[in-house]
């Protein structure tokens, strides 16, 4: 029998932004983990930005993802239940796009949304909730049905079907080469969900750690993402900017209003986009570090 | 400054309190409040008559101190993720005091968007949170600006479930409903009649009836004789709590200008 104790020679998951993104294909459903301007998974967004991948269906409690995404028109369809920066509370590519008429909506409450990602990781067909009841959230979307309890409340609530994926794209404070990630901030939004109602998973992150050390001064139940869920993992440093990822970095929010200012006509977001996304990740952080050098 | 002077009460110290008044007697559950004067109400709650409030630091953590607006809390005394918090929702123990775009006389409000919702005039959040809110955990509204574009006849969008709205729905859509005030910086609003349609309870003091009927884009309940009360003026505690605690900044006289 062999020593199962020794060095772990197994080649792990690493893999590139740009090779994860080579996976997506065009017409797919596509998770994206972290909520609102929260712990975004944006360096692995800015690598879809830049490949030919488009008329997506996107999952996602949205942010600037959903707004960067609307803006280069790579969204046929979008399940959100709001998109927003937080700070700035509408998110003005959002707004401009569905203004236009640019993608297919299916809007659903909060609660009903991480029932419906609950309702894949588990394999149903859909999950019941009261939330959506009364509103028109029911009037909107007419894919929606209610179902009515089988036990003697005869209750009538909200069928919400599972939302299923074929790729889900995460960011994690801490991950080892096997896929296998820790969040360091208060909030694991729902990317371990995410990562389970998806086929296939990828996992960026701060750093990449020695396998068997991610555990390390550390609670285990930080270890939100177990490994058996994960196709691949990048390590992209500030890979959630302009986004928080706490306590690494919080929201770099003179930037978010930069982006936010930018959006508002098409001449300062051709501008913002030749200047921060036009080249590699590395272009982009130094086009960032020399931006707020300027604003000083 | 004189004593008298120091007493002169601004119209948004009035709507401090008349939010403040919305967890009155509400007990252990979470206080969550959306906007910066519901925010000082359910501090200023706290510190008073509702003790037992839970409140939360606006990320994932239940606090156990009342710190000022803006200022970091120093005590943690629980841990609520947004998975957490949406099963809290579910579960009822809190109570919501959302914005309102629009909302209308049965408590419907929208915060999604601004004309036909296919192809929006004006994009707005989306429902967020508010139809599962409405159908499950006691909801009361905040307007900052009592006017005829919030105050309307019907809303564009149903997020927030009013009255009329769960009961055309069924027994499982109004068995937790219980929308409970809106305060609006010209006075306090109910659901408190047989309909169910919004009346007027009590008026900030400099308000008239008039003004109030002429910013709402709907007729509200009727006035029962002898006319209406103005909301209660805060105490001398309060006001101190206000100015010297929670507030101490004045954030509330931005939202709501004398």
């Amino acid at each position: 029998m062999s020593d199962r104790r020794g060095p772990d020679h197994r080649a792990g998951k690493i893999m590139t932004p740009d090779e994860i993104v080579g996976r997506l294909e065009s017409g797919m459903t596509l998770g994206i983990g972290g909520w609102g301007s929260r712990r975004k998974p944006m360096a692995l967004v800015r690598a879809l930005l830049r490949s030919g991948v488009t008329d997506l269906t996107v999952v996602s409690y949205g942010g600037p993802d959903i707004g960067l995404l609307a803006a280069a028109g790579r969204i046929r369809r979008l399940v959100t239940a709001f998109t927003t920066l937080d700070s700035i509370p509408l998110e003005p590519h959002f707004r401009a796009a569905r203004e236009r008429g640019a993608f297919e909506l299916v809007e659903l409450d909060e609660a009903m949304f991480m029932q419906g990602l609950t309702a894949a990781a588990q394999r149903l067909p859909f999950l019941p909730i009261r939330a959506g009841l009364g509103s028109d959230v029911l009037r909107v979307n007419l894919l929606l049905r209610t179902v009515t309890s089988p036990y003697d409340d005869r209750e009538e609530l909200v069928a919400v079907p599972a939302l299923r994926m074929d790729a889900a794209l995460v960011h994690l404070n801490r991950a080892d080469r096997f896929g296998n990630a820790r969040y360091l901030g208060p909030d694991p939004y729902f990317d371990d969900l995410f990562c389970e109602a998806s086929d296939t998973a990828y996992v960026s992150c701060e750093q990449i750690v020695d396998a068997g050390r991610l555990a390390e001064h550390a609670a285990p139940q930080t270890l939100l993402i177990s490994r058996h869920t994960v196709t691949g993992v990048a390590e992209t440093p500030k890979g959630a900017h302009f986004t928080s990822c706490v306590p690494d970095y919080g929201r770099d929010e003179p930037f978010q209003k930069a982006y936010a200012d930018a959006a508002a006509g098409p001449e300062s977001w051709a501008a913002f986009r030749a200047r921060f996304l036009a080249g590699s990740e590395r272009d982009y952080h130094l086009a960032v570090r020399a931006w707020h050098k300027e604003q000083r | 400054m004189t004593r008298a002077a120091e007493r002169t009460v601004t119209r948004a110290e009035y709507c401090v309190v008349a939010c403040a008044e919305a967890w009155r007697d509400n007990g252990e559950i979470l206080a969550s409040p959306m906007g910066t004067i519901p925010s000082i109400g359910a501090r200023l709650a706290k510190l008073t008559f509702a003790p037992d409030l839970l409140l939360t630091d606006g990320e994932a953590l239940l606090i156990g101190d009342v710190p000022a607006l803006g200022a970091a809390s120093g005590v943690t005394e629980g841990w609520l993720p947004y998975r957490k918090h949406l099963t809290m929702v579910l579960g009822g123990r809190r109570h919501v005091m959302m914005g309102a775009s629009q909302i209308d006389r049965f408590g419907n409000q929208n915060i999604s968007c601004i004309g036909d919702w296919a192809r929006p005039r004006r994009q707005l959040l989306g429902v967020r949170g508010a139809p599962a809110n409405t159908v499950n955990n006691p909801v009361s509204y905040w307007v900052p600006r009592h006017s005829t574009r919030v105050f309307v006849e019907k809303v564009d969008m149903v997020s927030g479930v009013g009255y009329d709205s769960a009961a055309a729905a069924g027994p499982s859509a109004t068995r937790f409903h219980d929308l409970r005030r809106v305060v609006s910086d010209l006075g306090v609003f109910d659901f408190a009649t047989p309909d169910h349609a919004m009346r007027a309870v009590s008026l900030h003091p400099g308000v008239t009836l008039e003004q109030v009927r002429e910013a709402t884009g709907f007729t509200l309940a009727a006035v029962p004789d002898g006319g209406l009360p103005y909301t209660r003026e805060p105490t001398d505690e309060e006001l101190r709590l206000i100015r010297e605690v929670v507030d101490p900044r004045g954030l509330r006289e931005r939202e709501v200008r004398a």
